[in-house]
């Protein structure tokens, strides 16, 4: 996965199917529409392991809206709302 | 020679263990009590070294960083800080990290270097670690971000040995003067850098599991499952709500007929008079009318407890957030409003989970309105006296249906309570994100599970011991006194200052059906709801109290019309009369204002849905 990621398109990983699998290429937190400011949803999600090159995976979502989505961040699981995952920018 | 008390302090992410270390560390030499004007639970604990040296050991709410960003990581921050008002700063921090799981703690100690306090690095559930296939070059680490780090099995005897020694050697050789506190909040590059370093350091130090955790894989596949996931949630709430209700019935009547056995034996041994009515109806009835609930209490303490340990709880409120935040709540405040349909007392307890203030205030004050097990009695009486228990459209028990009604409309009330709370109130609160790690699955530990249940169980019985004993007192004494002039036929209540204050309430109550008995009862229903019924039979002199609950059913059809007795119902959905409740609300938001919010809001929806039932019913010629 690692050396096909400059190959793929970039997403926000807001938009991406349960099942995904990526690296973590940029944050930009303006883009999400959170409710947080852009420094504080940024430095939540460093905070959570959320920083580039971290390898990620959606394992699983929520019904309604298949939100909220449950996240591998490298070892851990992380539970997001997709409105802050489109923060993630990954390929 | 006689050391001074060493202070440590432990600091660690969400589930590193801390709770577990700690617990290992004190045993159940715990006080829990609050930081002053805030509701986070501040849990202090003592030990005593291999050396001898005294220990107080303080467990701080989980964090990723110094940040703060709520209440909880406010509190750790300063008292790591030593801002935190009338605490000690600590002699030594200990930085607590899941050994599977190490970059982000490593993170948080990069920047708790910076403060200068003394530090060790406890690698805690090194057994999982090892398990998985994970290891660790403890000495290079120590090097690297030079601070001391020991391992530990926090669940295992003798799992902090290594800890403990470490604890006394670097005690024995603390400077007087620790280093400079150079902390500042990180900006976002910094944080990028520190997690960087980090990354860097674990790469030369640990080799990465080969292994993950199936297990917990396999379970999620399930439990996260978008449809079955919800089904087991929905089977584990059944259960819960069995054990609550049935099991914990044949305790609750046990302690009933304890306290009346008591009250029994206080009437016959003492000679009639103030002294056998205060002992019998104001403290042994009063403070056991509440006490009754310890089992409901305890067993719903035991479900949250397991389930937190498994690491269910994380994704309760996962399967739960976007369903709830329909109104305005988070996911978190799943659990908390279940607990309140025992009681509302250790749901607004529970609402400590919920880390945004906007989030944790609004739960705290819709928690009230999820139909609490006091309230069954008084719907009980009223429904079995007034509802006839045929059946409607051939299959549905109707006394039933108005029982599920009641339920319901608490339910859609909180609800809707907590829809205009976000559009009216709290606006300028930015609604928490949901972020929030799911911990891997683990099996439950049975001590920490009964040191839990032990601490709450001790702070509810201290309650009842303090404030609602001082509410019984008041209620007794103002349904006795003045007394009865001598040779008066009426019952003695009729002379007191509570039908004093009944009488004077009932022009207000009369628009919504209630007479001044009503009024009365009301009176003592505010120290716990289901004292109520007790009340009217003291009311309407009838003899035998709670065990004649059918009597009075009885007495009150033929004195109440069902439009009252609909009223009666419709009051009792919103009841903000539970001073308990009150209290805890009081305490738990450090806010007097609050507190009066929610009574307010409680009384006037109240009045409006006794005064909407009474005149419909009226209206329908029921009156
Ligand atoms: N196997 C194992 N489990 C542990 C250890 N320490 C804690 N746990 C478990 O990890 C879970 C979270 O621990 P807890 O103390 O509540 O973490 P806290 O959130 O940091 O207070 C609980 O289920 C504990 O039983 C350990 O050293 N080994
Ligand atoms: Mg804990």
């Amino acid at each position: 996965m690692t050396n096909t990621h400059d190959t793929r398109r970039e997403m926000p990983l807001g938009l991406a199917q349960c099942g995904y699998t990526g690296v973590i290429q940029h944050l930009s937190a303006k883009d999400a529409g959170s409710a947080l400011s852009d420094i504080e949803l940024e430095s939540r999600l460093i905070e959570l392991g959320f920083v580039e090159g971290a390898r990620v995976e959606i394992l699983h979502e929520g019904l309604v809206g298949r939100d909220p989505i449950a996240v591998r961040v490298d070892n851990i699981t992380i539970a997001v709302r997709r409105r802050e995952a489109m923060a993630i920018i990954v390929a | 020679m006689e050391l001074p008390l060493l202070h440590l302090a432990l600091v660690g992410t969400p589930n590193s263990g801390k709770t577990s270390l700690f617990n290992a560390l004190t045993g159940s030499r715990q006080k829990v009590a609050n930081y002053p004007g805030v509701t986070v639970e501040r849990k202090e604990g003592f030990f005593v070294t291999p050396q001898g040296r005294q220990v107080s050991v303080v467990d701080l709410p989980g964090t990723y960083s110094l940040r703060g960003r709520s209440p909880d990581e406010e509190i750790t921050r300063d008292f790591v800080l030593g801002k935190a008002s009338g605490e000690t700063v600590p002699d030594l921090v200990l930085c607590v990290a899941d050994s599977t799981n190490l970059r982000l703690t490593i993170r948080l100690l990069l920047e708790l270097k910076r403060t200068g306090r003394p530090m060790i690095l406890v690698l805690n559930m090194f057994d999982i670690a090892s398990r998985r296939g994970i290891s660790v070059d403890v000495e290079r680490l120590a090097k690297e971000l030079g601070v001391p780090v020991v391992t530990s099995i926090a669940v295992r005897k003798g799992g902090t040995a290594d800890l403990l020694a470490l604890t006394d050697e670097i005690s024995a050789k603390l400077a007087a003067e620790p280093a400079e506190n150079t902390w500042r909040a990180l900006s976002v590059s910094e944080l990028r850098a520190t997690q960087r370093e980090a990354d860097r350091i674990i790469s030369d130090c640990v080799s990465l599991p080969s292994r993950p955790d199936t297990w917990t894989a396999r379970v999620d596949a399930i439990v996260l499952h978008p449809v079955g996931g919800l089904i087991v949630l929905a089977l584990i709430l059944f259960v819960m709500f069995q054990a609550v209700f049935a099991w914990a019935q044949p305790l609750m009547e046990l302690l009933q007929s304890g306290f009346d056995a008591l009250g029994d034996l206080v009437h016959a041994t003492l000679p009639d008079g103030l002294v056998q009515s205060f002992l019998q109806n104001g403290v042994i009835s009063g403070v056991g009318s509440v006490i009754v609930f310890l089992p409901q209490i305890i067993i719903i303490f035991l479900f949250i407890l397991l389930l937190e340990d498994f690491g269910y709880m994380a994704r309760a409120a996962f399967l739960m957030d976007r369903i709830m935040g329909g109104a305005g709540l988070h996911g978190r405040a799943f659990i908390p409003l279940l607990s309140s349909f025992a009681c509302a007392i250790p749901g607004i307890m529970a609402t400590r989970v919920i880390d945004n203030k906007r989030d944790r205030l609004t739960t705290i004050l819709i928690a009230p309105l999820m139909t609490c097990s006091a309230r069954i009695p008084v719907y009980t009486l009223i429904i079995s006296a007034f509802i006839p228990a045929k059946d409607v459209w051939g299959f549905i028990n109707l006394q039933g249906l108005v029982m599920f009604g009641l339920y319901a409309t608490g339910i859609v009330s909180a609800l809707a309570v907590s829809f205009l709370i976000k559009f009216f109130m709290l606006r300028d609160y930015a609604p928490a994100p949901f972020m929030l790690e799911l911990p891997d699955y683990k099996m439950p530990r049975l001590k920490s599970i009964a040191i839990g249940i032990f601490t709450r169980a001790k702070m509810f019985l201290q309650r009842a011991g303090t404030t609602i004993f001082s509410m019984m007192v008041l209620i007794w004494f103002l349904a006795s006194f003045p007394q009865p002039p001598a040779g008066a036929t009426e019952p003695a209540i009729d002379f007191s200052l509570a039908a004093i204050i009944g009488k004077a309430l009932e022009p207000l109550l009369a628009p919504v059906g209630f007479n001044w008995q009503i009024a009365v009862a009301l009176i003592p229903g505010m120290a716990a709801r289901e004292v109520a019924v007790a009340a009217l039979g003291t009311v309407y002199a009838i003899e035998g109290g709670k065990e004649a609950a059918e009597q009075i059913g009885q007495v009150l059809a033929t004195k109440w019309s069902l439009a009252t007795a609909l009223s009666m119902l419709a009051w009792y959905i919103f009841a903000p009369q539970c001073a308990s409740t009150l209290a805890v609300i009081r305490r738990e938001t450090g806010s007097w204002g609050w507190m009066a919010a929610t009574f307010a809001y409680m009384l006037v929806l109240a009045y409006a849905a006794s005064l909407l039932t009474y005149n419909v019913a009226v209206a329908l010629g029921a009156g």
